[in-house]
């Protein structure tokens, strides 16, 4: 096994952990870190893409580097808001979750 | 490799510099709110709104007398190393509607997050402004991008700038609105990059028209597909991926509710479509193509349903946003499975596009309208608003119009888009979606008669107004309202100009 395939199966694995707990966690903050974990996995396969050379038959190939750093940015910002979000939503309620049952709840459109 | 990307180096061409400007004219307008602050930020958005509808009307203009693509390559850098912007047929005459919607958004919304001298300055009416141009370049860089990865990077900042209009007012149920929305469209997103790393590996670009030559049928193009599909369905919030949308779309502010259920929604769409129109053309089995087929369907019944069961106004429009979302996905069933040689394909083609255009005008003049009545009584109860329709004769007239574009009935955008989905429908021999489309026509008009038979009843109690409405503000709802209706007198029949700069252009009917 080289190290590009070994990454990809860590990227592979990340990715389905992460999945797991955002789709099943229902405590807010575990979910904002698994998506983390997703990104991540998803980071790590851009670098394993980047060591195969991709389709431009180089050595390593530079693109995916200059992608990922993007990526990081976009997830990091993306974190950000949702914590900030979540620090909002524990102040005004004491509360970091969100139960199924409030999508139906809706909102009261006589304040808004 | 090098031969194939001669091929398709396009050239900037005169007047793409345009594109340019509209993407950064509304980050200008950020830059600058933040170096002002204060009241200034309400001025800097009035003086740019214009000057955006002007480029976009510019744009719509070229590509119409030109009948090409209008294309800009970023920095001289030609794809695959560079990025492309282009604005095909599709992409005018989205951002002509985009530049339109936000407008009259715009001024809609001084009404209410206006700081005229002598008030106090809150944040929120500082904020408002910001996001809405920032969802403006959002929109008009996932229209023009070229590249899946800016596109990505599009997708985010059109999130970023919607997800606070959520919860702008910050109230308790807006966080928690905003916060479902966020995770939803964090999912998403994560998705989709996970398919354009995959299709980087594979392919070795990520420019939709070099992909749309390399792209084979072969499991990794599949399971990238997919990944981005799903990731956008969530972000289009199709049905089963739709429970973010009524609290979001129901809590914003009206004028936020407006822009967040024309416009942002159709901005993933709108990737869905580029991904398999164009980067991967021919990749849609006819199998798949019914699975989103179905989806819409889906969404169609069941948000037709879920809306007449509604007790409050702007939770009956959002879920009704979730069923008129349905109907675009006929596209697929009826345009991308069928193959280009489908004499039919050009009219579902042009009926999806009208279904996203007079919904955009229809739906945000209906929240509008929705606004204007519950900051009249204060609350947006259906059941008690016997009587409004004396006290605000026009707003109810602006929802009974767009109402008849959601029903399909004539005249209206609503009815072309949807006669010309269903032709397709009939003449391909895809029946099953007719039916679908019949039954959601006559559950949208329940609800719309649902709602305007109250307003239109007398009061069984003596109405309160809490607040006086401004004639200026009906109109804007009024005149968006006009657009949809006007949409239903364009010709019955498939639309070039939706097909300009498209890789192969779908068949077109002899007669």
């Amino acid at each position: 096994m080289n190290s590009a395939t070994l990454f990809g199966f860590c990227g592979a694995i990340l990715v389905g952990l992460g999945l797991f707990g955002l789709i099943t966690n229902p405590q807010l903050l575990r979910k904002i870190l698994a998506f983390n974990v997703l990104g991540t996995g998803v980071f790590l396969l851009f670098g394993v893409i980047a060591r195969r050379g991709a389709a431009a038959g180089l050595e390593g190939d530079p693109v995916p580097q200059a992608l990922v750093i993007t990526g990081i940015v976009v997830a990091f910002s993306a974190t950000t808001m949702a914590v900030v979000l979540l620090l909002r939503l524990y102040q005004e309620t004491g509360e970091a979750t969100i139960s199924p049952d409030d999508t139906s709840a809706g909102t009261d459109g006589s304040r808004s | 490799m090098i031969p194939t990307a001669m091929a398709f180096a396009d050239k900037t061409t005169a007047n793409g510099y345009l594109l340019v400007l509209a993407i950064i004219l509304p980050v200008i307008g950020i830059l600058l709110s933040l170096v002002f602050g204060g009241r200034s930020v309400e001025r800097v958005a009035m003086v740019l709104l214009p000057v955006g509808l002007a480029v976009a009307v510019a744009v719509f203009g070229l590509v119409w007398r030109d009948q090409q693509s209008l294309v800009y390559i970023v920095g001289g850098w030609h794809p695959p190393l560079g990025i492309a912007l282009r604005a095909d047929g599709i992409s005018a005459a989205m951002m002509l509607t985009t530049a339109i919607v936000i407008c009259a958004t715009g001024i809609f919304a001084r009404g209410e997050f206006s700081q005229p001298r002598g008030s106090p300055e809150t944040r929120a009416s500082q904020v408002f402004w910001i996001l809405l141009l920032g969802i403006w370049s959002g929109l008009n860089t996932v229209v023009l991008g070229d590249d899946l990865f800016n596109l990505y990077v599009a997708l985010e900042l059109l999130t970023f700038a919607a997800v606070p209009l959520v919860s702008l007012k910050g109230y308790q149920e807006t966080i928690k609105a905003a916060l479902r929305y966020m995770l939803f469209a964090l999912l998403g997103s994560v998705l989709y990059l996970l398919g354009t790393v995959l299709i980087y590996g594979a392919y070795g670009t990520l420019d939709i028209s070099l992909l749309s030559g390399r792209v084979q049928p072969e499991p990794v193009a599949w399971i990238a597909a997919s990944l981005m599909t799903i990731g956008l369905l969530a972000k289009t919030a199709l049905f089963p991926l739709h429970l973010w949308l009524p609290p979001a779309h129901a809590g914003a502010p009206a004028p936020g509710s407006a822009v967040l259920s024309a416009l942002v929604v159709k901005g993933s769409f709108f990737l869905i479509v580029r991904l398999w129109f164009d980067a991967m053309p021919g990749l849609m089995s006819f199998a798949s193509s019914q699975i989103l087929g179905t989806l819409g369907a889906g969404a169609i019944l069941f948000g037709s349903v879920l809306a007449l069961r509604q007790q409050r106004l702007k939770l009956l429009i959002a879920y009704s946003t979730i069923a008129q979302i349905g109907y675009l996905f006929f596209i697929f069933p009826l345009a991308a499975a069928v193959g280009v040689d489908e004499p039919w394909a050009a009219t579902a083609w042009t009926g999806g596009w009208l279904q996203l255009f007079s919904h955009a005008f229809a739906k945000a003049s209906m929240f509008m309208a929705a606004g204007l009545i519950a900051e009249a009584l204060g609350h947006d109860r259906i059941a008690e608003l016997g009587g409004i329709g004396r006290v605000l004769p026009i707003t109810v007239f602006t929802f009974g119009l767009a109402g008849l574009s959601l029903m399909g009935v004539p005249p209206s955008g609503g009815f072309v888009a949807k006669w010309l989905l269903l032709l397709a429908t009939v003449m391909e021999g895809q029946w099953w979606w007719a039916a679908v489309m019949l039954a959601g026509g006559l559950l949208a008009g329940g609800y719309i008669f649902m709602v305007l038979g109250k307003a239109l009843a007398s009061a069984t109690v003596p109405l309160k107004i809490v607040a006086p409405v401004s004639r200026s503000r009906e109109m804007v709802a009024l005149t968006l309202a006009l657009f949809a209706i006007l949409l239903g007198f364009l010709p019955l029949q498939p639309s070039e100009f939706l097909q300009i700069g498209r890789p192969e252009v779908l068949g077109v009917i002899t007669r």
